[in-house]
């Protein structure tokens, strides 16, 4: 068995074959991540590169601390120290670091479709670690980890999507897979947030009330709210935004269910998020980061053992 | 009964199994593995036994060339200090020994590590590695290939070279 694909674009792209082997491989690599030395050699002659266009820290230190622990030898590159900044296109600076012989590229981008771009001119395999609007699909994978982790299932699971659909693309990313995987999705938001044809394009529920949203799901996925990325106000206020989309304890009291509570980070607290659910019993919002070294291992592993076809 | 024998055999190197644990290799060896500690078990009493399993895939030396489903590892014990023996089902050229090895020296230090198979495939190896117990050796040429089947996974006990 090994992956439909070469690169890791994005979910879309992904059989569900494909995600159950990512799964059950990373699930390995976390009992590997328990052992006394957390290392193993799987991928010693392999050199990554980490290209990060835009600014991160779980993912990227994720992302490294993963390829540490394959033993693969590592690159790390932030544009807004480099030669990027002196205005080398992208196509030009991962030419040039490719002429050291790098195998695997872990790439950022504000842009959506970056890393496609990348895949279509080099010949190293891409690993998408969030581009602009588009997927992030390694979230998602451990996302997807986390609650087979903690519900023991992901088929017929009722997951909510909760907040900036708009521009999440950890979003677009768990819908392509929970649909892939047999889940049922719901999003919730302001009507500013949400796509308008989202029901039509992909199959998801869409609602405008959280309370009724909650009480239907098993799981909140809880979305940052991104206002880097918005050029013009969707909403008035943040404080109004939490007023009606904030996760609150007093909200999840009126449940008359337990839910598990996600969020990919980082979290702005007060806003979609409170302080004392985020740090309550039923959020998994931390073993979410752990499992991602595991996942991010798994997906390194897997693609690094096709890097000898061409 | 090549199990009995085996099972004896390791009782009379290690006694009463003190301080010695039981590693069976993923994915083939524990058919062998879980058989030796049923028998056993017969012997002496189940809780002086120690028995893991471990999973070689992250440490063989051919990730790139052929991609390998990993296996579940269970070690719930400490090896430190301990007399590990090693169980596989065909021993031919030592490379999966020699990562099993690697992958060992990861959980701790072992006093003493022994390798212990159905089959060992003589002449045909690559690395120097030995078995301290074997079920048969056989003399094989590099073009043969031997399959131990199990009644547990494929309906029949068997070995049979193909």
């Amino acid at each position: 068995m090994k992956l439909s694909t070469k690169h890791l674009l994005g979910i879309k792209d992904l059989q569900k074959e494909d995600i159950q082997l990512i799964l059950s491989t990373a699930a390995q690599f976390k009992e590997v991540l328990q052992r006394p030395v957390k290392k193993v050699p799987s991928l010693r002659d392999v050199t990554i590169v980490n290209l990060f266009y835009e600014n991160s820290t779980r993912t990227r230190m994720s992302f490294e601390l993963a390829e540490r622990r394959l033993s693969a030898d590592v690159l790390n590159f932030a544009a807004s120290s480099s030669s990027a900044a002196k205005g080398e296109t992208l196509l030009d600076t991962v030419n040039n670091i490719l002429s050291m012989k790098v195998d695997l590229v872990v790439m950022r981008h504000s842009a959506s479709g970056a890393p496609h771009f990348l895949a279509k001119h080099i010949p190293a395999a891409i690993v998408n670690a969030g581009d602009g609007i588009n997927e992030h699909p390694t979230q998602a994978l451990l996302d997807a980890f986390s609650m087979q982790e903690r519900t023991g299932r992901i088929e017929g699971l009722k997951v909510a999507i909760i907040g900036d659909i708009m521009h999440s693309r950890v979003a677009l990313s768990n819908m392509y897979l929970l649909k892939k995987m047999g889940a049922e999705i719901t999003v919730v938001g302001p009507p500013t947030l949400i796509p308008k044809y989202l029901h039509e394009a992909l199959g998801v529920n869409v609602t405008y009330n959280l309370q009724e949203a909650l009480q239907w799901c098993d799981v909140a996925n809880v979305l940052r709210i991104q206002l880097e990325r918005q050029n013009q106000p969707l909403f008035s206020s943040l404080r109004e935004y939490n007023l009606a989309y904030g996760i609150k304890q007093s909200v999840l009291n009126k449940l008359d269910k337990e839910i598990v509570i996600m969020h990919p980070g980082p979290i702005n607290r007060g806003v979609e998020l409170d302080s004392d659910v985020a740090d309550g019993p039923h959020s998994i919002i931390l073993n979410q980061v752990e499992n991602g070294v595991a996942v991010r291992m798994a997906v390194l592993y897997l693609l690094a053992g096709r890097t000898n076809e061409n | 009964m090549s199990i009995q024998r085996l099972a004896h055999q390791m009782l009379e190197n290690n006694q009463d199994l003190a301080n010695t644990v039981i590693i069976g290799l993923q994915p083939r060896g524990i058919f062998l593995s879980d058989r030796i500690v049923a028998a056993l078990k017969t012997i002496v009493p189940a809780e002086k036994i120690h028995y893991g399993r471990l999973d070689i895939t992250f440490y063989r030396d051919d990730v790139r060339n052929s991609l390998h489903i990993a296996n579940t590892t269970d070690i719930p014990f400490s090896i430190e200090g301990k007399s590990v023996i090693l169980i596989d089902d065909v021993l031919y050229t030592g490379r999966t020994i020699r990562a099993a090895l690697d992958a060992l020296l990861d959980f701790g230090r072992p006093a003493k590590v022994s390798l212990c198979v159905l089959i060992d495939r003589r002449f045909s190896r690559e690395l120097p590695i030995q078995p301290d117990f074997a079920g048969k050796a056989i003399d094989t040429i590099i073009t043969d290939k031997v399959k131990v089947n199990w009644k547990e996974k494929d309906e029949k006990d068997e070995v049979v070279l193909v």
